[in-house]
């Protein structure tokens, strides 16, 4: 179970360093990408946390719907933020 | 000075709040009823999968409120965007890869959502999750395919009749058995796929409900890029 261990803390990094890139980011676009790679790890985390019917739905919702209303609404307002 | 009382009410606040969750013992288990669900579940409701026995049969009423919910924010939508000429989408056509690719995939994708949702009570996943992954199929040929079209009369049929069909199994409940969303059916052996009485029927309705909303607030959505 040793490795097991360190998978996890290494996709919590990631999942850090994704939300981190997610808020300081200024260009909106990329900083949906960044979301969306939150839930991509989350997802992950959720399976290995023996949730698999929230990773589920983590990965539709999260990666794919929210993204492309979070694209469409920065496609009619403002791409930049200021 | 509105800063002060806005300090002194978060704290009066913050004190309630602190005051009802210092007693609750942390990391130690003090409730019966999630122990008894754990036990009990596949005898009183034939699914295999719990969190589907809790979700549709133990709290089945929930389910119906985030039904309601989710057809009253589609239906919100649909009317804000509402356009009397039928627009049409102006995204460009995606690469060739891009386009023979999904055309592979999308099958695939539909046939895994109605998996998940068909076999809610055996393995994880149900109609929610069932009906996003749908969902994401359509949304995947939306963008791949200028002209791939939805029929928006149709959606409306299936997440009308979708839904009247969650409700007519809770009143068949109601009259048959003694309260409402009751299991009336038998409830077979379990680790099977007939079993579990109307727990399949419900979420196999919740997942055409779910699925055929999600894809006309997308569909609705994706029409109003210029």
């Amino acid at each position: 179970m040793e490795w097991m261990t360190f998978l996890v803390i290494g996709l919590i990094i990631l999942l850090i360093i994704a939300a981190v890139f997610a808020i300081t980011q200024k260009d909106l676009i990329l900083a949906v990408i960044g979301a969306s790679a939150v839930s991509v790890v989350l997802s992950i985390l959720f399976y290995i946390l023996q949730a698999p019917d929230v990773a589920l739905t983590e990965a539709a919702i999260g990666v794919a719907l929210t993204t492309i209303i979070f694209v469409i609404t920065i496609k009619k307002t403002k791409r930049y933020e200021e | 000075m509105r800063k002060v009382i806005a300090v002194l009410l978060l704290g009066i606040f913050g004190y309630y709040i602190f005051a009802l969750f210092v007693n609750v013992p942390f990391g130690v288990r003090h409730d019966n009823v999630g122990q008894h669900y754990l036990e009990h579940s596949v005898q009183e409701t034939g699914a295999v999968n719990i969190v589907t026995a809790i979700v549709v049969s133990h709290r089945g009423f929930d389910t119906l409120g985030e039904v309601t919910v989710l057809f009253l924010a589609a239906t919100g939508l649909g009317a804000i965007l509402y356009d009397k000429k039928g627009k049409k989408r102006r995204l460009q056509n995606a690469s060739l890869i891009v386009k023979v690719a999904s055309k592979l995939i999308y099958p695939l994708i539909i046939l895994l959502g109605a998996y998940v949702f068909v076999h809610g009570h055996l393995t994880p996943g149900g109609g929610f999750q069932g009906g996003a992954i749908i969902a994401t199929g359509v949304l995947l040929m939306f963008i791949s395919y200028r002209r791939f079209e939805t029929n928006h009369n149709a959606l409306s049929w299936v997440e009308s009749l979708a839904g009247m069909t969650f409700v007519t199994i809770g009143l068949a409940g109601l009259i048959w058995g003694t309260s409402f969303l009751q299991n009336i059916l038998p409830l077979g052996t379990p680790n099977t796929l007939l079993s579990a009485g109307v727990i399949p029927l419900i979420y196999i309705a919740v997942g055409f409900k779910v699925g055929a909303e999600l894809t006309a607030l997308l569909d609705n959505m994706l029409k109003t890029i210029k």
